[in-house]
């Protein structure tokens, strides 16, 4: 177990150190002077020559490299162009507008998904299945930006049920976070329901029938564990790609998040806020897995077995 | 009153043209601490008759078409899904074939043994009794025992922590749909004796289901054999093996190779089972029977009594093959 994990986290640093080199050259390839950005358009040719010596920048890109690595090993993400803020600052302070919308998201669509996709599994063939199917399918098929917007506009503008935009209150997240649930409950509707439907014809729920359960027993105790167990694995590379969609919500409904922060820099060419952001969903991405792994090995004990 | 009684039980599976009855007029009879083997091939029906028996058959895509199930005089056919929960583990408990899958996989013994007790005597769903249950099956150091994930025993012992399971209730009637096929053949025997010694201690009855003639004698009051959805014999173990009427029984049981003979090949019964909703007209078995006549393809016969305890679905059963000549 100890050798596994170990095992996991060097290859996790790996992949994070690939990240930040890949970010590096992709963000150094993109055209425009970077300098003239920071000083804008109307500066002089000392102030930026000023600036290309501040940041390196008239120094070959491995030197560059070497810098921005030096930097990331002391712990410096560097600061931003724009406003001169530390990126690690900037992305800390958005951090838990970001975290709180995902996880709210998170909860909303797992507590439909999961009923859904259980009851389909059960009634599997009936109307309301097949109602269900196409709901999913719809639900799989919006566009993020046109679902945000719709929602902003009907159910904040017109009715006023939800506030516009901005956060200041808890309120202020649950359009934001339902507008992300409603993308993603499709899917999982469905891959709960696929699951759920093999583990339904499987002998051990047989057994657990005559044994004399009751069926709410048979589903949600002897069906449920069973089928979540691939579902969890999806939902742990699904915590981290749910940032895309995140940027979309948070920007139609201003919420002062890291996605927001991460369009922010790419209008600006703010470099060092680009690189520390997409460093940070890296990190997320391989945080997400680490706890899935562990997830993983407490709800199905074969796991533990296996290695 | 007997334990169990099916009466002209009728299963369907599938609608409209494509209807396949799975079981068809099937009657058994069964008194308390008896044993009666069910014995057939692949797709004879005898699963679907026997998970009948608890209304374990799903339903849909099966269909309950006709006939009775009575469980100490109850039908269970008309029972409510609460009568159902109660009878399903308690009155009649079950042990099926791959105990490896029935186990769920996610769940220690323990607490899967455990949960039997809650449904059925709540009073004692405790480690103590869950150990009793596992010493009484033949499991070794119980206490060890109770915190293992079924991945993590054999194929035999798993078997044996289904048993526990299912004598949790305390039942009057157990189930043991194909209980040993899917083990080693070392294993099998040893699970059979546990089966007769459980029986015999416990005094409940036991509906084997089996297409294996060998372990028939062994354990056995009576015996009926399943073909093509219908019962085509039923009589005492010992006549019936000595002395099969029907030919479907007859072929059975040459196909059981003899150790102490030695035999250039072994015998084997020509064709499959007909798939239900394929049953030929007429006898089901004559496309196969060595000794079918002309007419065996027109009418079909019925189950008759043709001799006190015997009966048989062959109007010929009594028909010697020198009689032609």
């Amino acid at each position: 177990m100890l050798l596994r994990l170990s095992n996991r986290l060097f290859w996790s640093a790996v992949t994070l150190l690939g990240t930040a080199v890949l970010t590096f050259f992709l963000v150094n390839a993109v055209p425009g002077d970077v300098a003239k950005i920071i000083a804008g358009p109307k500066a002089s040719a000392d102030v930026i020559k000023e600036i290309h010596t501040k940041f390196h920048l008239d120094e070959p890109l491995w030197k560059r490299l070497g810098y921005h690595f030096n930097d990331l090993a002391h712990g410096d993400l560097g600061h931003s162009f724009v406003t001169d803020q530390p990126v690690a600052e900037a992305i800390l302070t958005r951090l838990p507008t970001t975290a709180a919308l995902s996880a709210l998201a998170i909860v909303m669509w797992m507590l439909l998904a999961v009923p859904l996709g259980v009851l389909t599994a059960k009634y599997s063939g009936s109307w309301s299945d097949r109602l269900a199917l196409v709901l999913a399918t719809l639900s799989l098929s919006l566009p993020a930006f046109w679902l945000a917007r719709m929602l902003q506009y009907w159910l904040s503008y017109k009715l006023g049920w939800f506030p516009v935009a901005g956060f200041r209150t808890f309120t202020h997240l649950l359009l934001p976070a339902s507008a992300l649930a409603l993308l993603t409950v499709g899917y999982y509707a469905r891959l709960v329901h696929s699951n759920m439907t093999e583990v339904l014809n499987s002998p051990y729920i047989r057994a657990a029938r005559a044994k004399g359960a009751s069926e709410t027993a048979v589903l949600f105790r002897h069906g449920l564990r069973n089928a979540m167990i691939p579902v969890i694995t999806v939902l742990g590379m699904d915590v981290a790609g749910l940032l895309g969609g995140v940027i979309f919500v948070e920007n139609v409904f201003a919420l002062p998040g890291i996605g927001t922060l991460a369009v922010q820099s790419v209008f600006n060419l703010d470099v060092p806020i680009i690189m520390g952001t997409v460093l940070f969903s890296a990190v997320a991405v391989v945080a997400a897995n680490l706890v899935v792994d562990i997830l993983y090995r407490w709800i199905d004990p074969r796991i533990k077995a296996a290695h | 009153m007997p334990l169990l009684e099916i009466k002209n039980l009728q299963i369907e599976f599938g609608s409209g043209l494509s209807v396949a009855r799975a079981a068809d007029g099937v009657s058994l009879m069964l008194e308390a601490g008896k044993t009666l083997c069910l014995v057939g091939e692949s797709g004879s029906g005898k699963s679907v008759t026997a998970l009948s028996i608890a209304k374990l058959v799903p339903a849909p895509p099966a269909h309950y078409v006709g006939g009775e199930i009575l469980l100490e005089g109850r039908d269970v056919l008309k029972m409510s899904s609460r009568e159902l929960r109660e009878i399903r583990g308690g009155l009649v408990s079950y042990v099926f074939q791959e105990p490896g899958a029935s186990l769920n996989p996610v769940f220690r013994i323990g607490a899967q043994i455990k949960e039997s007790l809650k449904y059925h005597r709540p009073a004692v769903a405790n480690d103590a009794e869950v150990i009793r249950l596992l010493k009484l099956v033949g499991i070794p150091a119980p206490e060890s025992r109770l915190k293992n994930y079924p991945h993590e025993m054999s194929g035999g012992m798993q078997q044996r922590v289904m048993l526990a399971m299912a004598l949790a209730s305390q039942p009057k009637l157990l189930v043991a749909d194909e209980p040993t096929t899917a083990l080693d053949v070392t294993i099998q025997a040893q699970i059979i004796e546990l089966l007769r010694d459980l029986r015999r201690q416990l005094g409940m009855a036991v509906l084997l289901i089996t297409h294996n003639l060998g372990i028939v004698g062994d354990l056995a009051d009576d015996v009926a054999v399943m073909y093509a959805g219908q019962i085509v014999e039923h009589g005492p173990v010992r006549e019936v093996i000595q002395r099969p009427l029907h030919p479907y029984t007859q072929a059975l049981i040459q196909s059981v190779p003899e150790l102490d003979t030695e035999v250039a090949c072994l015998t084997a019964i020509p064709g499959t089972v007909p798939l239900p909703g394929a049953y030929p007209s007429g006898c089901r078995f004559h496309p196969r029977c060595p000794k079918a006549r002309p007419d065996c393809s027109q009418a079909a016969p019925d189950l008759s009594q043709v001799e006190p305890q015997r009966w048989a679905r062959c109007p010929y059963w009594n028909w010697k093959a020198n009689a032609l000549a």
